[in-house]
């Protein structure tokens, strides 16, 4: 996978200045969208699966039903379970507005398992998996299809150490870790409902450049990040743990991608048993050693690039002498000064590509703004909270020493402040946890924004192969001309040349045969590209206005039980209000 | 300006005119700040206005210009003349923040000081005193040399810390027990005492929670505010609908900021600020009990003398010598001091009682004032942000529909 060394942005986000945000992150769905088995919401899934069918040849045989529930069901919701458009109760209020159930996921009963403690960050940990239900679908882009009820969950946990018994360069054995990757589904293509493997990093690092290689000009998720460090720190728990997180959400992400999801590599990863059977990423220095070993053989011989190679991109090491006719020909392209054989024409392409750059920027900008924004509620939630308490403190204070009525009066109205503002404090927070999987929606589809770059470079190696061969193909045929415009003057023949002519003309049709066969992939990503690009754009507008909704009806419902709490207060307090006047 | 208007109640307010003739009422009131002068020099000087029908004053309204030190000398006068009362604190000199004079420092030094005259204008003896009368009548130049007259006899008078600071050591060094255990045992006293101290601390902490709370405010609207522009600026990219709905999302977002950023002033005015006032009139009483200390001590040591000195005089009067006219005479002046000194003393005790139940009254008000100020002004901003956020709801609504 083309992600390979850059570190996905929303990883980036995860782990960022504050730990407050990690610890909020965790393994809670970004999604206000938490609840119901999977039939929640159908954004455009449906849609999608009816644009990949053009691909393969038959139609899709859930497209039919992907019309009807596509068109209605990105956001709407059945009018009667619809909170937002009656009247707010408050807490239906803070209902994600997609959920079908109307089982209130925000309301206050559900936080009676929080461990609130207010006054160190760790309580957000109460608010994990324990209390939640095995069956909610996680990640943001959840899309399982309401037609047709499919869902997958995939959890990794139970991290261990394992020693690697093999002969490794390093004597005296490597420790590796390895961690339970678990899933749940009921997709039929899997064959079973429960099931559970060890894997390592490495293996996903396999999958992730498998995938890379099977779904050119596709938004393949970038996989977390290597990480080389020493093994010291690889074993660290902290490390562990993040490594973990990050795992488990890259696995949820493909599961999000229609074609990844049903493919071989994913379904082999998630359920052979053992060691991984997808063949291995060779390490640089072999392949270095393997491609060395092959230059010679294609300096001296007239060795093209076989048919089916063309379809991956030269590769360092194996390939070479293709990988320095594409550079010549890269130079050429952006030096000579003539057109390059093929270029990339699609306008509509091009304008969207720029779209994208600019989406990206703003995404960015807006990433960061949120996480801002995050941290500012954050602090208020807890400089309101540390009001609270000092404020609990001298009312105790105050009736501990107490002389005067008025001292045991005011302490009770100072206790009744003090409550306020706690509960206020921890409002506050709640509306943060949540206001954070609303906005991740922002740092997902900047994550998303590395998948769509490989996806274009993907579409630019694949032309510029195309373009290399053409240029081959073309000094070819005037060597080819040459060769038998000087034969054609000596009668009968030179036996030499005329094998090389012959020769010539094989090689000739191998770089035709390649040509074509690359102008077919080309094209194939082109229109990879091009469906993704649309499928990106659906998916976003739906994913956006969810986003948008539940920010708006998070801060809503807040901001209304936060008032009330005030206005008791006020009422109580109105008394001295008159008495001083 | 919505400052706390009950503190200026009690006897008459600024709507005196109204008020039958017959009844004696005293009105003050501090507005009208402007900086004058410039550079290091620069300074605020303050209208005073007094309305009155007492006597003793040379008319019915009267203005004056003065500046902060011109409160300070009529501090320092009360508390040197008026031993037991815990008079009214004056708000932090604090040189940093008057070298920047924000419009919101000044408006806040301004409450501060009207507080404070009224405070003196409304009790019973305080207002009764010529230095308030001097300070509330006569012309800025008297005013000035006045001021000057005093700089030397007390500390500088910007360093009213200071005094505090020193206060505060001597005191706790008598409550500890440091110097020689001249103190009085009375355990409700040592109660008080105990009371003041430990309040202090907590008063403290409240109002840093309070400040801290105040820069919250305006920290989270900022934050929205610039949320609210990136939104929009995302919204650019999609269009059509859905770029509308960021643009008016980030719109909102801008006018809750707005919002945020107003309660943040009324916080600052409306509970950070009787908190720090409570803070002050807590170091006020803590001076008071450092003089009550001076007056026991002294009191202490005069008796001490006069029983060494009635000793001495019974030896000479035995001897005849002729040092007993002397040393009678002494005797006699320092049994009227020490009589002095226990009249004081008993004076500032009475005082001091009463000015405490006082005290726990109008403080007992002040938080009751402050809490529902907080109360009120946090419950009409949460509301003023629901309804903002639920305007959008509909729009947003209309968006998936379409």
């Amino acid at each position: 996978m083309m992600g390979a060394e850059n570190q996905g942005f929303e990883e980036a986000h995860l782990y960022a200045s504050k730990e407050e945000m990690e610890s909020l992150v965790l393994d809670e769905p970004p999604s206000p969208n938490a609840n119901g088995n999977g039939n929640a919401n159908s954004k455009s899934f449906s849609n999608y699966r009816s644009a990949m069918s053009s691909l393969p040849d038959s139609h899709h045989p859930l497209s039919a039903s992907a019309s009807t529930s596509a068109s209605t069901s990105a956001l709407a919701i059945p009018a009667d379970s619809d909170p937002l458009l009656a009247p707010p109760p408050y807490p239906e209020e803070l209902h994600s507005p997609t959920s079908h159930d109307n089982s209130s996921y925000i309301e206050p009963p559900s936080y009676a398992d929080v461990i609130f403690s207010p006054f160190d960050g760790e309580d957000i940990n109460g608010l994990e998996s324990p209390s939640r239900t095995s069956d909610i679908t996680p990640a943001s882009f959840s899309r399982s299809s309401s037609s047709t009820g499919e869902y997958i969950r995939i959890t990794v946990s139970n991290p261990q150490k394992e020693q690697e018994t093999s002969n490794s360069i390093v004597p005296g054995g490597n420790t590796y870790v390895t961690y339970l990757i678990t899933t749940r589904t009921n997709i039929p293509e899997f064959e079973a409902t429960e099931f559970s493997v060890r894997r390592r990093f490495r293996d996903v690092v396999t999958l992730s450049d498998r995938l890379a290689e099977s779904y050119r000009g596709f938004f393949v998720p970038p996989r977390p990040d290597k990480n080389v460090v020493e093994s010291q720190v690889m074993q660290k728990q902290e490390f562990v743990e993040q490594r973990r997180v990050a795992l488990e959400k890259y696995l949820m992400r493909l599961s999000e991608h229609p074609m990844i999801l049903k493919s071989d590599e994913f379904k082999v990863f998630l359920q052979v048993q053992g060691k991984l059977p997808l063949p291995t990423s060779t390490d640089v220095a072999s392949r270095m050693l393997d491609g060395a070993v092959k230059l010679p053989k294609q300096l001296l011989g007239e060795t093209v690039v076989a048919p089916h190679e063309v379809v991956q991109p030269a590769k360092g090491g194996r390939d070479l002498l293709r990988l320095f006719k594409e550079l010549k020909q890269s130079v050429v392209n952006d030096w000579s000064g003539s057109k390059p054989p093929l270029v990339e024409e699609d306008k509509e392409f091009l304008e969207r590509k720029d779209r994208v750059h600019d989406l990206e920027q703003q995404l960015s900008n807006s990433s960061q703004q949120a996480e801002s924004l995050v941290k500012a509620q954050q602090d208020m939630g807890e400089t309101m909270g540390e009001l609270g308490l000092a404020f609990i403190k001298l009312t105790k204070f105050e009736n501990e020493e107490a002389v005067f009525n008025s001292q045991r009066a005011r302490a009770v109205d100072m206790k009744n402040f003090a409550t306020a503002a706690v509960k206020a404090s921890r409002f506050y927070r709640e509306l943060n946890l949540h206001m954070v999987k609303h906005l991740d929606t922002l740092h997902e589809y900047l994550g998303l924004m590395l998948a769509v770059h490989s996806a274009f470079s993907d579409r630019s190696s694949a032309l510029l192969t195309v373009q290399t061969l053409l240029t081959e193909l073309s000094s070819l045929q005037s060597r080819s001309e040459k060769l038998e415009a000087a034969s054609s003057k000596i009668f009968g023949g030179d036996k030499t040349r005329i094998r090389k002519m012959e020769e010539l003309k094989e090689t000739l049709r191998v770089t035709e045969d390649a040509k074509n066969v690359a102008i077919r992939e080309y094209e194939r990503i082109k229109e990879n590209n091009r469906t993704e690009l649309e499928r990106l754009d659906k998916e976003r507008h739906a994913d956006f206005l969810n986003m948008l909704k539940g920010f708006v009806v998070n801060q809503v419902g807040y901001a209304e039980k936060i008032a009330n709490v005030w206005g008791k207060v006020a009422e109580e307090t109105s008394g001295y209000v008159k008495e001083s006047i | 300006m919505d400052h706390q208007q009950p503190q200026r109640s009690l006897s008459g307010s600024s709507q005196s005119p109204r008020s039958p003739p017959s009844q004696p009422y005293l009105s003050v009131s501090v507005i009208d700040p402007v900086k004058l002068g410039n550079g290091v020099q620069a300074y605020i000087s303050y209208r005073v206005i007094t309305k009155t029908n007492l006597p003793e004053y040379q008319g019915p309204e009267k203005i004056v210009i003065r500046r902060y030190s011109d409160f300070v000398w009529l501090h320092d006068r009360l508390f040197e003349k008026y031993k037991g009362i815990f008079i009214p604190p004056l708000p932090e000199k604090s040189a940093v923040e008057k070298f920047r004079f924000s419009a919101e420092f000044i408006e806040m030094r301004r409450q501060a000081l009207d507080l404070f005259l009224n405070r003196i204008a409304s009790h019973h003896e305080l207002r009764q005193s010529e230095d308030l009368r001097t300070f509330l009548q006569v012309d800025e130049e008297v005013m000035e040399r006045l001021r000057a007259h005093e700089t030397g006899i007390f500390k500088k008078p910007a360093d009213l810390m200071q005094i505090f600071k020193d206060v505060q050591s001597k005191v706790s060094d008598v409550v500890l027990g440091k110097e020689k255990p001249v103190e009085e045992s009375n355990p409700e006293y040592e109660k008080l005492k105990h009371y003041i101290f430990e309040l202090e601390n907590h008063l403290a902490e409240a109002q840093k929670h309070a400040y801290r709370l105040v820069k919250r405010h305006r920290e989270l609207g900022k934050s929205l505010s610039d949320f609210g522009k990136a939104i929009k600026l995302l919204g650019a990219c999609e269009g059509d609908a859905l770029g509308k709905a960021f643009s008016e999302l980030g719109a909102k977002s801008e006018l809750v900021s707005v919002r945020l950023q107003k309660e943040a002033h009324q916080l600052l005015m409306n509970f950070e600020e009787p908190i720090k006032d409570y803070v002050r009139a807590v170091q006020s009483i803590k001076a008071t009990i450092a003089e009550r200390a001076n007056a026991f001590r002294q009191q202490c040591e005069l008796a001490e003398t006069i029983k060494l000195k009635e000793i001495n005089l019974d030896k000479l009067m035995l001897t005849r010598s002729d040092k007993v006219r002397e040393a009678e005479n002494e005797y006699r002046e320092l049994k009227e001091a020490s009589e002095e000194a226990t009249r004081r003393f008993e004076t500032m005790v009475i005082l001091m009682n009463e000015e405490i139940v006082r005290f726990q009254e109008q403080k007992t008000l002040d938080m009751g004032v402050a809490f529902h100020e907080f109360a009120k002004g946090q419950a009409r901003l949460a509301n003023n942000i629901a309804d903002a956020w639920r305007s959008l709801l509909p729009k947003l609504e209309a968006c998936s529909l379409s």
